[in-house]
């Protein structure tokens, strides 16, 4: 399904992307040359263990993290021009945290419209929209909630309702579920590739859970750390929608398998 | 009714307070100790209860809050503001520092006589004193407060497209208030000694001048009646800001009760 003949350019371009922090014998190099491109709609995990380079190289898609060498294009737009963040490449991105980086001065709701705020919508419309995205997300009843009250996998329900509020066309994922339960990390991540299907959303995962990247990617790529790099990219051939079953088949077993081997080499390499 | 825990942590603070007041009592009975020097209690009391219903006494109390609630005001908002400017644009804090370090290290009160001398003896002068006392702890709380933003945060409203004013208006400002509030509490106490002193030193009116004067007719239990007051003017400002806080910050009240 990513294989379609597409004459539009790739919905992000990733090309000879390297990033330095430090200078002289201090520097660190936390991800060097990496290439990749993803069409519109793929779902790419970046996986590796911590060191690798894998939430580096998210920052610098998002435009949080300036490159030293090479550049992101998003839409045919570069995010970078030198060291300065591109407002109008990353409008359509979205990005989840580590942690739900909710404001605690604010409701639920509030936080959710936070988006729409900053672009101007109303007070009734934004408010409206986040009352509905907040319902999809399994927050009825918590929009008037101080987000102190909520449990972890709520506050990440919120968050990624505040990720989905703008429709964006990217979204960029930084080990968003990794605090919580397996169990509420299924049923978000069983969500989360919904809504990405439904609106053909181009998303990159960072993670370091092999079964999870296999399990929601079209395309998983191996990262190595020391010196941070992309050691492999692995195709995914498995048919959507996708069920937690798909788990237990042997056919995933394998590329699970197939995964953890290749991220031992890669580490030790 | 069970003697629980909780009831001991309701009766001990009265039973101690007891205690002390009747010590007190005692002490000034027994060891005859001169009337001008310690009062007993009881006399101070009713010194007190003639100063409450005494118009007087409310018409000083009325300049002192006066003049520590301006100070108090100008003081809130230069430390704020300064404290912003200097977070926000670091050169304004290199060009500002050596001024601050020293203003830091001056005995702010031993600058009373000059501030009398510069804006005289009326209310003026004891509200520039208010201020310079209370400046340093809201301004170095701000400047703390502003300076912490995490950078998690800052990170998401760099995604969400903000302008500075946005991202002052959603994050750095809500971020910053409990901790400057915090300062205010401080603030709110150094105002009410700044307006004592100015009309300790310099002054016709105000509950520090009728503290001096009570002290020169060796009025002793008028004396420690006017601290009662000044006390309870002090403790009433401190709530204020505790309710200012829960209104303002309802998160961060929130948040502390429940840790």
């Amino acid at each position: 399904m990513n294989h379609d003949v597409d004459i539009t350019p790739a919905e992000i371009d990733i090309r000879g992307l390297t990033k330095i922090f430090g200078e002289g014998p201090q520097a660190v190099t936390a991800i060097s040359r990496a290439d990749l491109d993803l069409d519109r709609g793929a779902f790419i995990s970046l996986l590796g263990p911590s060191g690798c380079g894998k939430t580096t190289l998210l920052r610098v898609v998002a435009g949080l993290e300036a490159p030293s060498e090479g550049n992101v294009s998003i839409r045919g737009l570069p995010v970078w021009r030198g060291r300065k963040r591109s407002r109008k490449a990353t409008r359509p991105v979205s990005m989840m945290f580590q942690e739900a980086r909710l404001f605690p001065w604010y409701s639920v709701a509030e936080n959710v419209a936070l988006p729409l705020r900053i672009t101007g919508m109303s007070k009734s419309d934004r408010m409206a929209r986040a009352h509905e995205i907040c319902a999809t997300v399994g927050l009825k009843g918590f929009e008037n909630h101080r987000p102190a009250q909520l449990s972890g996998g709520m506050r990440q329900r919120a968050s990624l309702a505040r990720a989905l509020v703008t429709d964006p066309q990217v979204l960029l994922l930084d080990e968003p579920f990794g605090a919580l339960d397996a169990m509420t990390r299924d049923t978000l991540n069983l969500e989360l590739m919904e809504v990405c299907a439904r609106a053909r959303v181009t998303t990159i995962l960072v993670t370091h859970s092999i079964a999870e990247a296999a399990f929601l990617s079209d395309r998983v790529v191996v990262l190595a750390p020391r010196p941070a790099r992309i050691t492999n990219v692995v195709e995914i051939p498995f048919a959507r929608p996708r069920t937690l079953d798909l788990q237990r088949s042997t056919a995933f077993q394998d590329i699970v398998a197939d995964l953890r081997t290749q991220l031992t080499e890669g580490h030790d390499a | 009714m069970p003697r629980s825990a909780n009831f001991w942590r309701m009766a001990l603070p009265a039973i101690a307070v007891v205690i002390f007041l009747v010590g007190w009592s005692a002490y000034v009975r027994t060891a005859e100790v001169s009337a001008f020097v310690l009062p007993t209690p009881e006399a101070i009391a009713v010194a007190l209860g003639q100063l409450i219903l005494d118009p007087k006494l409310w018409y000083h109390a009325r300049i002192t809050v006066t003049e520590a609630v301006s100070g108090f005001a100008i003081a809130v908002t230069l430390g704020t503001v300064l404290g912003f400017l200097m977070a926000r644009f670091p050169p304004v804090e290199w060009a500002a520092k050596p001024f601050i370090v020293l203003l830091q290290l001056v005995p702010k009160i031993a600058l009373a006589p000059l501030f009398i001398l510069w804006f005289g003896f009326g209310l003026e002068s004891k509200i520039v004193i208010a201020a310079a006392l209370a400046f340093f702890p809201v301004f170095s709380n701000a400047l703390i407060a502003f300076k912490s933003v995490d950078p998690g945060d800052s990170d998401v409203m760099t995604m969400l497209q903000a302008n500075a004013a946005q991202r002052f208006v959603m994050l750095e400002l809500p971020n910053a208030l409990p901790v400057v509030l915090t300062g205010m509490e401080v603030s709110v106490v150094m105002s009410m000694i700044g307006a004592i002193v100015g009309e300790f030193i310099g002054g016709s009116e105000g509950l520090g001048y009728l503290a001096v004067k009570y002290l020169q007719e060796l009025s002793v239990p008028n004396l420690f009646a006017v601290v009662v007051v000044l006390t309870l003017v002090g403790l009433c400002l401190y709530l204020l800001i505790g309710r200012l806080r829960a209104w303002l910050a309802p998160w961060h009240a929130a948040s502390a009760a429940s840790h």
